[in-house]
């Protein structure tokens, strides 16, 4: 036996709504960064955001994967437990990804990118990482963004622009990210571009 | 108030609902399926917009509903006691008090911010389905971006009535990939619906399908060079306010003829008169003709 399980909400209806919106803002306006503030204490590495967010999305009519470095700990049980949600071992066959940037390798085109007439099959990818913010990082254009946003992940794997240079390729199939870091998330759907800075 | 989970739906409706929005908003115009509930209220009175509306509102959410532009008929006034009972939030008639409007056929006329959210009620949410009644087929037709069926449609109406004669649901580019029927409303909104600031959700319950736009994306109404989009133009302003820059309803006055135009956006008209905007038939107006004045 391990120790006790984390606590799930303590207000599942407010909490849920509040981690739902707070990741239909972050997506609805990719690279802004959008306040996730939640009591939940889940076992490392998870953080307080990841786990609001993956605790509001995920039930029995999902999968998730987990990426190795949370694979191994409490995290698979403590989302089983409070979501029912079926964990699967093949990153191709979850409907939500969980990963660390900090850990874990990233390779987007490992994911479900969903199907030509139903792009909506596609994985969400929940990504841990130390921080999100408004400054550096690459260009973003595209629906959602007035002008231009910066995607400003770190860390963010050095090869990230490219792989999402050929998940834009795909659209309207790929994969749609949100950034989670400790009390704050920013998303990354599909639809948006990495372009170069015009300086 | 405590019959009810909070904005009525159950907590695993609430998620999968939420889960066809997050991807709806990824794939701006894309129609999303999902598993619709049966609501409360029959089919054609709002159930998808409802359903949305359910999924997304919080307790400090200030809920406005509107039913062709009006918060005073039916469906606006049942819609908006439906969710002061069953959510406790507040609601307004005021555009610029709400967070989250619902809406049947319009679009407000006060432009919309960040902090808001607009849900459609839809009826029909394939744009090709009078084109194409088979649904495998309007889906291969999607995945392939080959809408050309839309464009002969529109053809066809100009070589009939010698312009695009689609007055409502008149169909959209989003984000240059999908077409989109923009529910019911009439063309005179199609240009609101473009780099608009507010998050945009459509909702079709009985067809099962929700769909959004993003904030600040690219909404085209479809037309031909030498037959560009022309939005509704109105003659007269509003009888009320006096507005030339609204959307028109025509209300018949009397058994002989008499008519009058007014705004369909009931808070867009009644603020204008407050700020002391009147029309030529307003009962504050000047009295020039006795019968509009009854």
């Amino acid at each position: 036996m391990t120790a006790a399980l984390a606590a799930g909400f303590a207000r599942p209806v407010f909490d849920s709504q509040a981690a739902f919106r707070a990741a239909m803002d972050a997506l609805s306006r990719p690279g802004a960064v959008t306040a996730l503030i939640t009591d939940l204490t889940p076992p490392s590495p998870l953080t307080p955001a990841a786990a609001a967010i993956a605790l509001a999305l995920l039930d029995f009519e999902v999968s998730f994967h987990l990426a190795p470095s949370l694979a191994g700990g409490d995290v698979g049980a403590f989302l089983r437990f409070h979501t029912g949600a079926r964990e699967v071992d093949a990153p191709q066959e979850a409907d939500f990804v969980l990963l660390d940037l900090a850990a874990d390798a990233l390779d987007l085109t490992s994911f479900k990118l969903g199907e030509a007439a139903y792009p909506d099959r596609s994985a969400t990818v929940l990504a841990l990482v130390e921080t999100v913010s408004r400054s550096d990082g690459p260009a973003l254009v595209g629906p959602g963004i007035k002008g231009r946003a910066t995607l400003g992940v770190s860390p963010l794997p050095a090869d990230f622009a490219a792989q999402w240079q050929l998940n834009a390729a795909r659209y309207p199939l790929g994969v749609d990210l949100l950034f989670a870091a400790p009390a704050h998330v920013l998303g990354l759907p599909r639809s948006a571009r990495i372009v170069e800075e015009a300086r | 108030m405590s019959a009810y989970n909070f904005a009525y739906l159950d907590e695993q409706t609430k998620r999968m609902i939420r889960r066809a929005i997050l991807k709806a908003i990824a794939v701006p115009g894309y129609q999303v399926p999902f598993a619709s509930r049966e609501m409360p209220m029959p089919y054609g009175w709002g159930t998808g917009g409802v359903q949305v509306t359910a999924s997304i509102l919080g307790p400090d959410d200030v809920l406005k509903v509107i039913d062709q532009g009006a918060d005073d008929t039916t469906n606006a006034v049942s819609i908006r006691a439906f969710f002061a009972k069953t959510a406790g939030v507040k609601t307004t008639t005021a555009t610029t008090e709400a967070t989250v409007i619902q809406t049947r056929h319009r679009f407000p006329e006060t432009n919309l911010g960040a902090h808001q959210v607009l849900v459609y009620q839809v009826p029909i949410p394939e744009p090709l389905r009078f084109l194409e009644p088979r649904e495998t087929e309007t889906r291969t037709l999607h995945a392939l971006a080959e809408y050309g069926l839309m464009h002969v449609k529109l053809y066809e109406d100009i070589a009939r009535h010698g312009h695009i004669a689609t007055t409502y649901a008149y169909p959209v580019s989003v984000n240059g990939r999908y077409v989109m029927d923009p529910s019911p409303i009439p063309k005179y909104d199609n240009p609101r619906l473009d780099d608009c600031e507010a998050l945009q959700l459509f909702g079709a319950g009985r067809e099962k399908r929700i769909y959004a736009i993003p904030p600040h994306t690219k909404v085209v109404s479809l037309d031909f060079e030498d037959h560009p989009f022309e939005p509704t133009k109105f003659e007269h302003p509003c009888a009320l306010c006096g507005s030339t820059m609204s959307y028109l309803d025509e209300v018949v006055t009397d058994d002989a003829g008499g008519r009058m135009f007014v705004c369909s956006d009931t808070d867009y008209c009644e603020t204008r008169q407050r700020e002391g905007h009147i029309g030529h038939l307003n009962a504050a107006a000047p009295q020039t003709c006795p019968e509009a004045a009854e």
